[in-house]
């Protein structure tokens, strides 16, 4: 099952390898990666979307705790949670596609981030399921070129 | 406070009680070894950085503190990893001080250069490279607070050249306290009671002591409980000396080699009570043929370490010595609970363990005048009175001295239990040695292993370490010859060390002794003329050439699958 995990660590060089050490060399897998400092610059937070059963959760929230430099570990996806993800895609926008690439963008609520007489690059935010559709929509027009933010995420507040 | 690096690095050495550490010097380094020269601390001249780190960890074992080994960058840094692997695996205190060149020539492929932080990251608990030379002294502090508290571990301290020769703040020592490393040693009293009450309830319990009993120095609250409660108790190769080998409740060792009777205990028990122990593959073989009826409890201060290989009941995040403690208090608490009682609630398990006892003890065939290499571990325990250290290489050897030298006091085995490192034996043994110098210290070593850090014995000669090294001869790699008579039709690919040293000339060469027995009737000769010898000895043991190790549970199979002979 896929598992969104948010991990608080020490803004250290070095810190970051120690994650993707962990990852890499126990097997576990990553599938997207995500990290920038918090409002205190001494800390980072990261948000690493992960695929696994409960015992390699278990043991992957385990081993990223047990490494000196990590804060605090929390499995996102246990409870509510939104996430976000943003893509930069620059898609092929000759004279008779053009009007059409920006009502799709205007649907997915994207922005037009950089013209030129033969593509658009558009930006758009949202869930992962909502990029894929972006992408499928767009891919028979003409793709050039894609970027992904990978996911970040935040617990939702309790209602009451 | 301002002060040289150097200064600074021998103050916190000191600091921290170092008397004895292992090293050998390079160009970045030598500044340090200049500043220890002045000091009290003696620093072992080793021969290779990696027995340097060897050294280190069997000190740190026998001392039950922190080793400290010190090498210079490149290839004095690299030639440590194997020793760091090792001590990780086995969980053993250790701080390895590397030098490092220049901080402004970092990552600029300088003479020497290598980034030791990057390559032992998976290994050590924690690493540091001192970039700052005003973090130099909270970084060693740490680094020492981080390799002996919870579950211990080695840590790499990077030093560059410029931080050991420059000026450094020095400050008073304070209580460490860190933000995200805080080890869980009390535990849960609520999981104490269920722990407890699921004892109560069992009728066939087994105790399964791992290595974590011994580096918490847990092993008379273990055998408070095992004897309170008549449980029988199975070691680990780790964790053997954590409960008196000779004890009517032990079970041995358990496990690929372990005795038939203790991994038939285990596999018919109805509760497992997992002492400071990681389920290791070569103790659980088939995962899900594991003591399959077991309800399992697990007392260990990595939480990581429970629930990894197999589902726990009952788990205990904590020291070994508080856990047993406590359940040790509540049963003493207990109104209903009568220790006679539980004796003969147990006897009928007991009874039964004593058939698979009697059946199959572990035992091997005498051969006319052939030595035997089991013949050989048996005479070692009985002319040293079970007292000596004893250190190994790896492979039969090992289990050999695992099997037949029936340890009863903890802090007196060392072996390279989890990475399995041919050519610990011999180094660990120095180290040892330096921690312990009344003590007999004994590396059991075979033909092949010792040939792998033979170049110690300069070291053993210099520091005048009278150890004694018993190699058991058979000009095989022999466990995988074993292997290779078993899985593989007798094909010896790789085996046979065809081209030996004569043993007994190349310890003479080094200003050693050397004896040598061919006939089993020169085993007892040969072993008392060396413990008298205070010198460094090397024992030559001609012995059975495919002699193997058993019982032996082969790879994957379950471990009541044991080939017997």
């Amino acid at each position: 099952m896929k598992h969104t995990i948010s991990v608080l660590l020490q803004n250290k060089p070095g810190v970051l390898s120690r994650v993707t050490g962990l990852f890499s060399g126990r097997g576990f897998n990553i599938e997207s990666l995500c990290v920038a400092e918090t409002l205190d610059s001494g800390v980072s937070c990261l948000t690493l979307v992960t695929r696994g059963d409960d015992a390699i959760i278990e043991q992957i929230t385990k081993q990223l705790h047990k490494l000196i430099d990590v804060i605090k570990v929390v499995d996102i996806s246990e409870s509510d949670y939104v996430e976000r993800e943003m893509v930069l895609i620059r898609v092929k926008a000759e004279s008779h596609t053009r009007a059409e690439v920006l009502r799709v963008i205007d649907i997915f609520r994207g922005k037009v981030v950089d013209v030129s007489p033969k593509s658009y690059a558009v930006e758009i935010t949202g869930p992962q399921s909502k990029i894929k559709a972006v992408i499928d929509i767009l891919k028979p027009i003409g793709i050039q070129e894609i970027v992904r933010t990978g996911t970040i995420a935040m617990a939702r507040a309790k209602k009451f | 406070m301002k002060m040289i690096g150097a200064q600074a690095i021998v103050k916190c050495l000191e600091e921290q009680g170092v008397e004895v550490m292992f090293g050998f010097p390079g160009g970045v380094i030598i500044d340090l070894f200049d500043e220890l020269e002045k000091s009290n601390i003696t620093n072992v001249l080793v021969r290779h950085e990696q027995a340097a780190v060897h050294a280190a960890d069997a000190y740190g074992r026998v001392k039950g503190d922190v080793g400290v080994a010190l090498v210079t960058s490149g290839p004095g840094a690299t030639n440590t990893v194997t020793g760091i692997a090792s001590a990780y695996m086995d969980s053993i205190p250790m701080v390895v001080f590397t030098g490092q060149v220049p901080t402004a020539l970092i990552g600029n492929d300088a003479f020497q250069e290598v980034d030791i932080i990057g390559i032992t990251r998976p290994c050590t608990k924690h690493n540091y490279l001192v970039k700052n030379p005003d973090e130099l002294v909270d970084i060693i502090r740490e680094a020492f607070y981080i390799a002996r508290t919870g579950r211990p571990g080695p840590v790499v301290v990077d030093l560059p050249k410029d931080v050991v020769m420059g000026m450094v703040k020095f400050t008073e020592p304070k209580p460490i306290k860190m933000q995200t490393y805080r080890p869980t040693y009390e535990p849960h009293p609520g999981q104490i009671a269920k722990a407890c009450k699921e004892i109560l309830k069992a009728k066939k319990p087994v105790i399964y002591a791992g290595g974590g009993v011994i580096l918490s120095d847990s092993s008379e609250e273990l055998t408070e409980l095992a004897t309170k409660l008549n449980i029988p108790v199975a070691m680990t190769l780790m964790g053997l000396g954590g409960f008196p080998g000779t004890h009517k409740l032990s079970l041995g060792m358990l496990g690929m080699h372990g005795t038939y009777y203790s991994n038939m205990a285990v596999s018919k028990s109805d509760l497992l009570i997992a002492v400071g122990a990681r389920f290791d593959d070569r103790v659980t073989g088939k995962l899900d043929a594991f003591a399959p009826n077991a309800k399992i409890i697990h007392i260990d201060i990595d939480p990581t370490s429970i629930s990894k290989n197999v589902h726990v009941d009952i788990p205990i995040v904590a020291d070994c010595k508080y856990a047993l403690t406590a359940m040790n208090r509540w049963f003493d608490v207990q109104d209903d609970f009568n220790k006679k009682e539980q004796g003969k609630k147990l006897a009928p398990w007991l009874s039964e363990i004593k058939k698979w006892k009697n059946k199959h003890p572990l035992g091997y065939v005498e051969e006319g005048d052939i030595i035997k290499p089991q013949f050989v571990v048996q005479k070692l325990h009985e002319l040293t009175k079970g007292e000596a250290i004893i250190t190994t290489e790896v492979g039969q050897n090992q289990m050999w001295a695992a099997q037949f030298y029936q340890f009863n006091y903890p802090r007196h085995f060392m072996t390279s239990g989890g990475l399995g490192v041919m050519g610990y034996g011999f180094p660990a043994a120095i180290g040892a040695q330096m921690a312990a110098p009344d003590k007999i210290v004994i590396d059991v070593a075979g033909d092949g292993s010792i040939q792998m850090n033979i170049q110690e014995l300069a070291t053993a000669r210099q520091y005048k370490c009278p150890v004694k090294i018993a190699i058991l001869n058979n000009a095989y790699l022999g466990m995988v010859r074993q292997w290779q008579e078993l899985f593989y039709d007798k094909r010896y690919a790789g085996t046979d060390l065809e081209v030996a040293p004569d043993f007994v000339k190349l310890a003479e060469a080094y200003g050693a002794v050397g004896l040598r027995a061919t006939k089993k009737g020169e085993v007892v000769p040969v072993i008392k003329e060396a413990l008298k010898t205070r010198n460094t000895v090397i024992m030559d043991f001609v012995i059975a050439r495919e002699e193997g190790v058993f019982p032996m549970v082969p790879a994957g199979k379950a471990t009541t699958e044991m080939l017997l002979a």
